[in-house]
């Protein structure tokens, strides 16, 4: 109950108005996209005169304010869908099936109906807008001789336009969970919100007009083949007609019409650029640097001081700012710092050293937990941990993990040397292969490409698998290098065989009835889908990262400054903990670069919107990991000999003091 | 070769130009420094057993500077049609939109009319835009060769054997970029020395080590950044480019000046045809650009050593510091010339810059508090003049000397005791390129007062000199030569703020006979303490 308070007044006193306020300044920002949307697309070479009082007419008008109300509200409403599904730690879809899983979640599907509809709004402002022969959705119209006066025809470039509205509308909102457009990352580098929001500004518009062409790309494909239906629909809800004497749009030679290209590609413009100042503008308000008091005197505001805030774990947000704020403190503002290392005033208890350490040590060794978790999965092939693992599963649950115990007793059994001699494990074999069309992937298994992976896997997924390995070959004996291999690489695995209770005889078989283990389509697919997506299991590992590696720097930086700061040495107390603390993690982070699959070099990123920092925290947290221990062994330099730590710990220390890590 | 210092000339001057006063009395004695150095045998030798033997040599005739040019490589094949679609792609490609049009207006043949002639008009058009831009900023009609040896800190760049030399700042391992375009790497406690080459590795401007770390070395480049990762415990003489992280920005080359931060994961490039100043990230390879009106690029980069204000000289007459925790800039316009060269003091309060056409140093003192933009923390009103290097004669037993003038570069050792002056000179004026040294002070107030010159070998001036970050007793300042040869010239003292345990035994250097006993009083400047 406390915690829920406490967590209350921070989003309602600070990260409310901080939407409040991004919103605001998109609605303001929209007054002058919208008067240059208003002159790019009226835009006329020959008459320019013409063009620029047409422009300011249209501007002043009655009903260019309505649909600029229109505009304000579907901006505010993008601006709400932000608030409520922005998050600080992205979701990574680890295999292709968690993926769909997230692109047809309820809640997604609540965002991409919504984002739809306010795509035919801003659409129909476009239309609105343009003019002319976009203006409205019926015209008056002759059909026939024989017919008493005009009907109504529907015009059908009013409704192109409102129907990619319509898709631009979806597909941002599907693109936006593909690459997690509502992630909210922090930077490294503090900027004022105007500067960044002015260096971002280029990217944004060049973002939005490179995503406009793509999408309008698609849509025309998709018009052209099936732009019939919603035209006889819309046809017959509304009681148009079609009119016969003008070619209906489906046709190439229609839809190559510079003019409509040009005015679908503003509109689109115009719209994904509103909506991306929108996010862009929320993510610059909402990442700035809060300072948490670091102690209050008046006890009503203790639960808003760092060190009790740093604890909590909602909402998110909170934790990710107060650790930002302890590392920016710890680097730039020494009267603070001397408020960390000061104690308590009745009783002399360093309470604020130790709650921050304590929460960043927590944070830093839960880390160094999930990665050697990870390696000892990893080891035995997601086989033998995936139970322990599963606590530490976040984001993805395989959606059909039930595994029949026969099924997981055969895949724990690495024993390569029951594998070679067995010819009664045919029958066993197959019976088994039966129950097994559900294996078990947990989120952190590698791809399936590895050679220790599990042979029934391996079966399983065969269309994708090479020739060689899959035909009866493959069968055990004559594939001695990989069960050579297997047991070296990953000594862990030999630990399953001490829990788990191996039958005498299992493993791949040769299989003869080749027609009756052969899977069904659509179990290949589905397994083919449940691949591994390459690096995603990786990335969500340090898909949090942020966090530790301000803690990182948080803590190495008040270390670092405690060696002049510090009077009563409270640091000390806890510099042996602090330091084992940093060389287990970076075991634990080096041996997870060593892993396949890990790549040892972030990769470039694309200029779009979706925010891909997420994918590159590793790399981020492995530098600043071993900045850190440089920085405290490079003030603290022989000093350190003295530290208590274990011997295995002083030698890896003795190399850092060498700079030969 | 491995001799030490044994050309290098320490000439004691006792007051060099009382700027102050605008009395101008010389009074100079040379030594040899070998000599010097015999003369007190037991530190000599304490030094040389710490020091190892890092003095390297490298003729130029062993170094060949290969011509290779992006496209040479064209010429060894048969030329072969290909569709202008394709080398239209290969032009965007290689050279942008202006690679494009030209291909496009040089096949007039193969297009239709219209889209030659219009190529042709819009690539007469750009060319008139550009040379207006550059008739702003004339630096930009040079070649980016010729840039860099303008913007470098190297006196003579591109007739360098050595173009770039880096200390390690903690360990004693050095960097030294070649004019054949590899780097190799020396340290004494290893045989190996590692070479580096890179496909990208071209016309190396300068290079850095990271702080805090024990194997990253920034490269500016040609064209790009190239940060390698040298594992000190790695036998191979020949790392990988894989080693090497390849930063790239469009628009941003030639790099020309490169800076860490002192104590973060952050790294600033400068090329003089880029408006922005890029930082970045380089763990995670991102760049944030900071652009700003005005200068036409920047030049030369110069993190102060506390970490909290980057210097950022621009090729006009206009130069910015930039405070590193939001990162707003404070601009220094109305000088002379371009910002040349800058050094910070080692607590960061005081920088230290020359101008180019001009002979004097300037100074500016900043009052430390973080955070608070530059504009309203009370920042310096204007620069002030500290040293005056003017062309002077001296009298030594060899005759008479030349020296001073235009000065190339600063550097400042990490105690800030001394403060080294390269004076570019004039070989045609018969004032050869000489390293003038400061003794400075920086608190309680800021003095500078001189202290001798450095000179080479008869023929030979210094090209590129460095303060040495780890050497235990004193100030130690390589000095790179035009011949090819490196060198270290040590100064020993006691450090006037902390003595050196190390040290403590040891008399200062029995400075030379004849010595004024009001030496210490002629000081060359002194600030005021109101």
């Amino acid at each position: 109950m406390f915690s829920s308070d406490q967590s209350c007044w921070f989003v309602r006193k600070v990260i409310c108005w901080r939407a409040v306020a991004s919103m605001a300044w998109s609605v303001l920002l929209l007054l002058p996209t919208t008067a240059l949307f208003v002159l790019l697309s009226r835009f006329s070479l020959f008459h320019p005169i013409l063009w620029m009082s047409e422009c300011l007419s249209l501007l002043t008008s009655a009903s260019a304010i309505f649909s600029f109300i229109l505009l304000c509200g579907v901006v505010l409403m993008v601006g709400f869908f932000n608030l409520e599904y922005y998050t600080v730690v992205p979701s990574i879809a680890c295999s292709k099936i968690a993926l769909l899983g997230q692109v047809l979640h309820p809640r997604q599907f609540v965002h991409s109906l919504v984002h739809c509809i306010m795509g035919v709004v801003v659409a129909w402002c476009c239309a609105f807008t343009i003019g002319g022969r976009y203006r409205s959705l019926g015209h008056p119209c002759t059909q026939d001789e024989s017919s008493s006066g005009p009907e109504m025809c529907l015009n059908e470039y009013h409704l192109v336009l409102l129907l990619a509205g319509a898709f631009i509308g979806y597909s941002h909102s599907l693109v936006g969970v593909v690459y997690n457009m509502n992630y909210v990352s922090f930077h490294t580098m503090q900027q004022y919100k105007y500067l960044r929001f002015k260096g971002a500004l280029p990217l944004v518009v060049k973002a939005s007009a490179v995503q406009a062409l793509y999408c309008l790309r698609s849509f025309l494909l998709l018009y052209f083949f099936m732009g019939y239906a919603p035209r006889a629909w819309i046809c017959k809800t509304l009681d148009l007609s079609i009119n016969s004497s003008i070619h209906s749009l489906d046709s190439v030679s229609s839809l190559l019409d510079l003019s409509l290209l040009y005015h679908l590609w503003i509109s689109g413009t115009f719209l994904l650029l509103t909506w991306y100042i929108t996010v862009l503008l929320f993510r610059i308000f909402v990442t700035e640097v809060y300072s948490f008091p670091v102690q209050s005197t008046f006890t009503e505001d203790a639960h808003q001081c760092l060190p009790k805030v740093i604890t909590g774990t909602q909402p998110m947000i909170l934790k990710f700012l107060a650790l930002q704020d302890l590392a920016l403190l710890s680097q730039h503002s020494p009267s603070r710092r001397l408020e960390v290392f000061s104690l308590s005033q009745p009783g002399g208890h360093p309470h604020i050293w130790t709650a921050l350490s304590k929460e960043c040590l927590s944070l830093l060794s839960d880390l160094t937990e999930r990665l050697v978790a990870h390696h000892d999965t990893v080891a035995t092939n997601g086989r033998a941990k995936s139970q322990s693992t599963g606590s530490n599963k976040r984001s993805t649950t395989s959606s059909e993990g039930s595994v029949t115990s026969v099924g997981m007793e055969d895949m724990k059994t690495p024993r390569p040397s029951a594998l070679i001699r067995t010819p009664g494990s045919v029958f066993l074999r197959s019976s088994v292969g039966a129950g097994l069309r559900t294996p078990l992937t947990t989120p952190f298994t590698p791809d399936l490409d590895s050679p220790f992976s599990s042979p029934a896997l391996r079966r399983l997924t065969g269309p994708l698998e090479p020739q060689g390995a899959l035909s009866p070959g493959f069968s055990s004996i004559q594939s001695p290098h990989v069960m050579r291999r297997g047991p070296k690489l990953w000594s862990a695995s030999t630990d399953s065989q001490l829990n788990g209770s191996p039958p005498p005889s299992p493993g791949p078989a040769p299989s003869p009835s080749q027609a009756q283990l052969k899977p069904s389509f659509l179990v290949t697919f589905l397994q083919n889908r449940k691949d591994q997506l390459p690096e995603a299991s990786s990335q969500a590992l340090f898909a949090d990262s942020q966090v530790h590696i301000w803690a990182l720097q948080g803590l190495s930086h008040l270390v670092a400054a405690s060696f002049s700061e510090d009077q009563y040495g409270i640091v000390q107390t806890t510099l042996p903990t602090i330091l084992s603390t940093l060389l287990l993690l970076q075991e634990a982070v080096d041996r997870h670069f060593k892993l396949p699959h890990t790549s040892s070099k972030p990769g470039h990123c694309s200029c779009s919107m979706g925010d891909d920092s997420y994918k590159t925290l590793r790399f981020a947290l492995r530098s600043t990991l071993k900045t850190a221990v440089y920085r405290i062994t490079a003030t603290f330099g022989g000093h350190l000999h003295a530290v208590q730590m274990s011997a295995e710990h002083r030698k890896r220390l003795q190399h850092f003091l060498e700079y030969k890590e | 070769m491995h001799h030490w210092t044994k050309y290098v000339r320490v000439v004691e001057i006792l007051r060099i130009v009382c700027l102050l006063q605008a009395s101008v009395v010389y009074e100079t004695f040379l030594t040899d420094a070998h000599l010097r150095f015999e003369a007190n045998l037991a530190t000599f030798y304490r030094i040389r057993k710490d020091s190892p033997a890092l003095n390297l040599y490298f003729p130029r005739e062993s170094l060949k500077p290969h011509s290779r040019q992006e496209s040479s490589s064209k010429s060894a094949f048969r030329d072969h049609c290909e569709t202008l679609y394709t080398r239209s792609a290969g032009a965007w490609r290689d050279a942008g939109l202006s690679g494009l049009l030209n291909e496009i207006a040089n096949s007039s043949a193969e297009v239709p009319k219209w889209l030659g002639v219009s190529s042709s008009c819009v690539l007469a058009l750009l060319r008139w835009v550009s040379s207006f831009h550059s008739s702003l900023f004339p630096h930009l009609t040079l070649s980016s060769e010729e840039m860099t040896a303008e913007f470098s800190q190297v006196l003579d760049w591109s007739d360098c054997a050595v173009r770039g030399f880096a200390w390690h700042p903690h360990t004693q391992k050095c960097a030294v970029a070649l004019s054949d375009d590899s780097i190799k790497i020396y340290n004494p406690k290893s045989a190996t020395t590692p070479t580096l080459k890179h496909r990208l590795q071209r016309s190396v401007a300068a290079l850095q080590w990271k702080p805090l770390c024990a194997s990253a070395l920034a490269v500016a480049c040609h064209n790009c950044l190239l940060v390698w990762h040298v594992d000190p415990t790695s036998l191979s003489t020949r790392p990988s480019s894989g080693c090497a992280q390849v930063l790239s920005h469009p628009g941003h080359s030639p790099v020309t000046s490169v800076a860490w931060s002192p104590n973060g994961p952050l790294l600033v490039s400068a090329s003089p045809r880029d408006t922005a100043l890029l930082v970045w990230d380089v763990a995670v390879e991102s760049c944030v650009p900071l652009h700003r009106v005005g200068g036409g690029g920047v030049t030369y980069l110069s993190w102060s050593p506390d970490g909290s204000r980057v210097l950022a000289a621009t090729p006009s007459s206009l130069f910015r510091v930039w405070e590193t925790r939001m990162w707003t800039c404070e601009r220094w316009p109305s000088l002379k010339g371009r910002c040349q060269s800058g050094c910070w003091s080692p607590d960061g309060s005081r920088l230290l810059f020359t101008v180019q056409g001009e002979t004097v140093i300037y100074a500016l003192t900043f009052t430390d508090n973080p955070g608070v933009p530059l504009m309203m923390s009370g920042g310096p009103k204007a620069a002030t003049v500290v040293a005056d290097l003017s062309e002077t004669t001296l009298n030594t037993p060899d005759g008479d000397i030349m020296v001073g003038g235009e000065i190339q570069s600063l550097a400042w050792d990490p105690r800030g005791e001394r403060l080294a002056v390269h004076v570019k000179g004039d070989a045609g004026a018969g004032r050869p390129a000489m390293i003038a040294v400061f003794k400075t002070q920086i608190s309680p107030a800021f003095k500078l007062l001189p202290c001798g010159f450095v000179q080479g070998e008869a023929g030979t001036e210094p090209r590129l000199m460095q303060f040495n970050p780890n050497y235990q007793h004193g100030a130690q300042l390589t000095v790179c030569w035009s011949n090819g040869k490196i060198t270290h010239v040590p100064f020993c003292f006691m450090s006037a703020g902390n003595p050196q345990p190390g040290l403590g035994g040891s008399p200062s250097f029995p400075l030379t006979q004849g010595r004024p006993a009001d030496y210490n009083n002629q000081t060359l400047y002194t600030e005021l303490i109101s």
